[in-house]
C-alpha cells in the first residue's frame, strides 16, 4: 500500500493552472524521481506535499486515511520533511536555531519556553553524525557565515534530526560543487537503506536515474509517466521524455493556430 | 596581564563571553556610562546627588512600557508608529471608566483591552489587508488621535480621586524614595526579555523578521506571529498611558504625542537594526535609559532646551554609525 497518495491534484494560481489534476503515490521505501521541464509543476506539487500551498482541489491520503486537513504542522507531524529548493533557512538566526525552526524543543517549564541548551547540543551531536563540522563554527553560529554546501548540510540536518518517513528534496544539488553533490546522493542512498521514502526533484535525468527507483514525468501540470527503473534504461526514460517535450511543442503550435 | 592569562581565569573568560555575546546592549550601555560620566564632571552637585535620578526614573518606565514591545515589531520586520496614540487611548479609556465611578482595576483592563483591540486592528490591516506597516500605522496614529480629540472636546479628565489609593500607589507610589514604577518597568522588561529570547514566540519573531517564506515553510504562522506582536505593543502603549495619567493625576487629550521619535530612538541606540530578524531586548532598556538622561541631563547642564534636539539627533547618528554593519552576533 503507498504510504502516501495524491488523487486529482489541482492548483490554480489566480487563472494559471500550476496543476491540473496530478496523480502520484509514494510507497515505503523507495527513491522517487520528479521530473519534468521548468513550470511543468514539480515544486508546486512539492509544496502541495509539504503543506506550504492547499490544492485547490483534489484528495490527499496518508497510510490509507483520506487527510480533511492539511497544512505544514499536519504534515510534519506525519513524518513528510522539505528540503526547499531555497532551503528555507533565516540566516541571522543560529545553525540550532534552525534545526529546530517551528520546532523547537521545550523547556522543563514548557508553556511554550524553550531549552536552548538542549537544541545547541542536540545540533552539535547531529552536526557531528552528518559530517557538517568545522572549526569556523559550531551549533551557536549565524547561518550566513556558512558556505552553499554548509548550508544545504544545515537544511538536510533539519529534515534528519525529526525522524523523516518521506523525505522531499528539490533540486537537493543546485549550486553544489561536485564533492558536495556526491555527499548529498549518498545520503539519499542511506535514507532508502534505512527504510525510509524519498521525492526527489531533480533538472540531471543522469544523477535522478542513479539515484531514484522509479520516475515520474510532469508535463504541464499532469502526470505524463510514470516507470520503474528496472523496465527502461537511462536513455530510453531521455527518450520518452523528449517525446513529451516534442508532443507539448506540437500541442502549442495547434494551440496558437 | 597575557592572553593565556585571560584564559585560565574562567571567570575572566566568561566575563568576555558574555560581552561578545551582547554586543549591541553592551555599546548603548558604554555610551551611557560616558554620557553620565561627562555629565559628573560637568555637573558634579547635580549628578552626585540622587535626586535627578528620581526624576529621570519617574518618566522613564513610561518609554520602556513601549520601547520593549517595540524591539519585537521591529525585529518582526515590521514597524508600528501608531503607539503613541495608542498611549493616549489607553490613557482615555482609563480616565473615562475612573470618571465613571469605576475601580480603578478594572479601568487598567479596560485600558489594556483597548491596546489590545488596537494592535489586533494594526495587525490585521498589515497581514490580511496587506497594507505597509510604516503607512497603516501612521495613519492608525492620527485616526485614534482624531477620535481622541473629537471625544474630548480638547478637555483633560482629572483622576486626582484615585491618588493615595493603594492601586495608585502599588503602581506608582513610592518605596523609600524610589519610583515604584521603576519597578514595574524592570519587570516588564525582564518580562519581555524571556518572550524574546528564552521562548517560542520571540524565536518565531526573529525567523519571521529574517525571513517570512521560510518560516511559513517551516510551519510558523507568520500572519498570527505579526499580530501578536503589535497586540504587544498596543499593551505596552497603553500600559504606558495608564502610568502617565496616574503621575500626572490626569488625563490630557495630547497624552503620547512626543514619544513617537524618543521610544523609536531608544530602540534603535540600544542596537536593535532596522532590518528585522535580530535585536535586543536589554538594549532597548539600556537605549530608553539613554534617551531618559540626554533631556534631563542637557537642562541640568544648563544647556536650553533648545539644545535637547541637536543632542538627540547627533547622538541617534553617532550610535547608529557604530552600530553600522554590526549583524553577526551570537546569542
Amino acid at each position: 500500500m503507498a504510504l502516501l497518495e495524491l488523487k486529482n491534484i489541482k492548483k490554480l494560481f489566480g487563472k494559471v493552472h500550476a496543476l491540473s489534476g496530478v496523480n502520484l503515490e509514494v510507497k515505503q521505501p523507495e527513491v522517487l524521481a520528479l521530473l519534468g521541464d521548468n513550470g511543468a509543476g514539480k515544486s508546486t506539487l512539492a509544496k502541495i506535499i509539504s503543506g506550504v500551498y492547499a490544492p485547490s482541489s483534489g484528495e490527499i491520503y496518508f497510510d490509507g486515511k483520506l487527510m480533511t486537513k492539511w497544512d505544514v504542522s499536519t504534515a510534519r507531524s506525519k513524518g513528510i520533511e522539505t528540503v526547499y529548493q531555497d532551503r528555507a533557512l533565516t540566516e541571522q538566526q543560529s545553525i540550532a536555531s534552525n534545526i529546530f525552526m517551528g520546532r523547537e524543543l521545550s523547556g522543563s517549564m514548557a508553556m511554550g519556553f524553550i531549552n536552548l541548551k538542549k537544541q545547541y547540543e542536540e545540533a552539535d551531536n547531529l552536526m557531528k553524525e552528518i559530517g557538517l563540522t568545522s572549526k569556523a563554527f559550531n551549533a551557536k553560529s549565524q547561518v550566513l557565515t556558512l558556505s552553499g554546501g554548509e548550508l544545504q548540510g544545515v537544511a538536510i540536518a533539519r529534515a534528519l534530526y525529526f525522524k523523516a518517513r518521506i523525505l522531499i528534496l528539490d533540486e537537493p544539488t543546485t549550486s553544489l560543487s561536485l564533492s558536495e553533490s556526491e555527499k548529498v546522493y549518498n545520503f539519499i542512498d542511506n535514507v532508502k537503506k534505512e527504510g525510509l521514502s524519498c521525492i526527489l526533484i531533480c533538472h540531471n535525468i543522469y544523477q535522478a536515474y542513479d539515484a531514484a527507483d522509479r520516475f515520474v514525468v510532469l508535463e504541464r501540470g499532469r502526470d505524463v509517466l510514470n516507470v520503474e527503473k528496472k523496465d527502461l534504461s537511462v536513455q530510453e526514460l531521455i527518450d520518452s521524455m523528449r517525446k513529451i517535450a516534442r508532443s507539448a511543442r506540437i500541442g502549442d503550435d495547434s494551440a496558437s493556430i | 596581564m597575557n592572553k593565556p592569562a585571560i584564559k585560565n581565569n574562567s571567570a575572566i573568560s566568561f566575563l568576555v563571553g558574555v560581552i561578545k555575546a551582547n554586543m549591541m546592549p553592551v555599546r548603548a550601555a558604554v555610551f551611557f556610562i560616558i554620557l553620565m560620566t561627562v555629565y559628573i564632571i560637568a555637573k558634579p552637585d547635580v549628578f552626585l546627588d540622587f535626586r535627578i535620578y528620581t526624576a529621570v526614573f519617574v518618566s522613564l518606565p513610561t518609554i520602556v512600557f513601549m520601547a520593549i514591545p517595540l524591539v519585537f515589531i521591529i525585529t518582526s520586520g515590521e514597524i508600528d508608529l501608531s503607539f503613541p496614540s495608542i498611549m493616549g487611548m489607553g490613557a482615555w479609556v482609563f480616565a473615562l471608566s475612573v470618571a465613571a465611578g469605576l475601580s480603578p482595576v478594572i479601568g487598567l483592563i479596560a485600558a489594556l483591552l483597548t491596546g489590545v483591540a488596537c494592535g489586533i486592528a494594526n495587525g490585521l490591516l498589515v497581514t490580511k489587508v496587506g497594507i505597509s506597516a510604516l503607512i497603516s500605522t501612521l495613519g492608525m496614529n492620527f485616526l485614534l488621535r482624531g477620535i481622541i480629540h473629537v471625544g474630548t472636546q480638547g478637555y483633560g479628565i482629572s483622576v486626582v480621586q484615585v491618588t493615595g489609593t493603594p492601586f495608585s500607589n502599588v503602581l506608582v507610589g513610592r518605596l523609600g524614595g524610589l519610583p515604584i514604577q521603576v519597578i514595574w518597568a524592570l519587570l516588564f522588561a525582564f518580562i519581555g526579555w524571556l518572550l524574546y529570547s528564552r521562548h517560542r514566540f520571540g524565536v518565531h519573531i526573529r525567523c519571521v523578521g529574517d525571513n517570512p517564506d521560510s518560516s511559513r515553510e517551516m510551519g510558523i504562522r507568520v500572519d498570527q506571529i505579526k499580530t501578536l506582536a503589535f497586540v504587544c505593543v498596543g499593551i505596552g502603549a497603553s500600559l504606558a498611558g495608564v502610568f502617565s495619567t496616574l503621575i500626572l493625576k490626569t488625563f490630557y487629550p495630547t497624552t503620547g504625542e512626543g514619544y513617537l521619535l524618543l521610544v523609536l530612538a531608544s530602540i534603535f541606540i540600544g542596537g536593535t537594526p532596522t532590518g528585522g530578524g535580530i535585536g535586543t531586548i536589554l538594549g532597548g532598556f539600556i537605549g530608553a535609559m539613554d534617551i531618559a538622561f540626554i533631556e534631563t541631563g542637557i537642562i541640568a547642564i544648563g544647556f536650553t532646551g533648545f539644545w535637547t534636539q541637536v543632542f538627540y539627533g547627533a547622538i541617534i547618528i553617532l550610535s547608529l554609525i557604530t552600530h553600522r554593519g554590526y549583524r553577526r552576533f551570537k546569542y
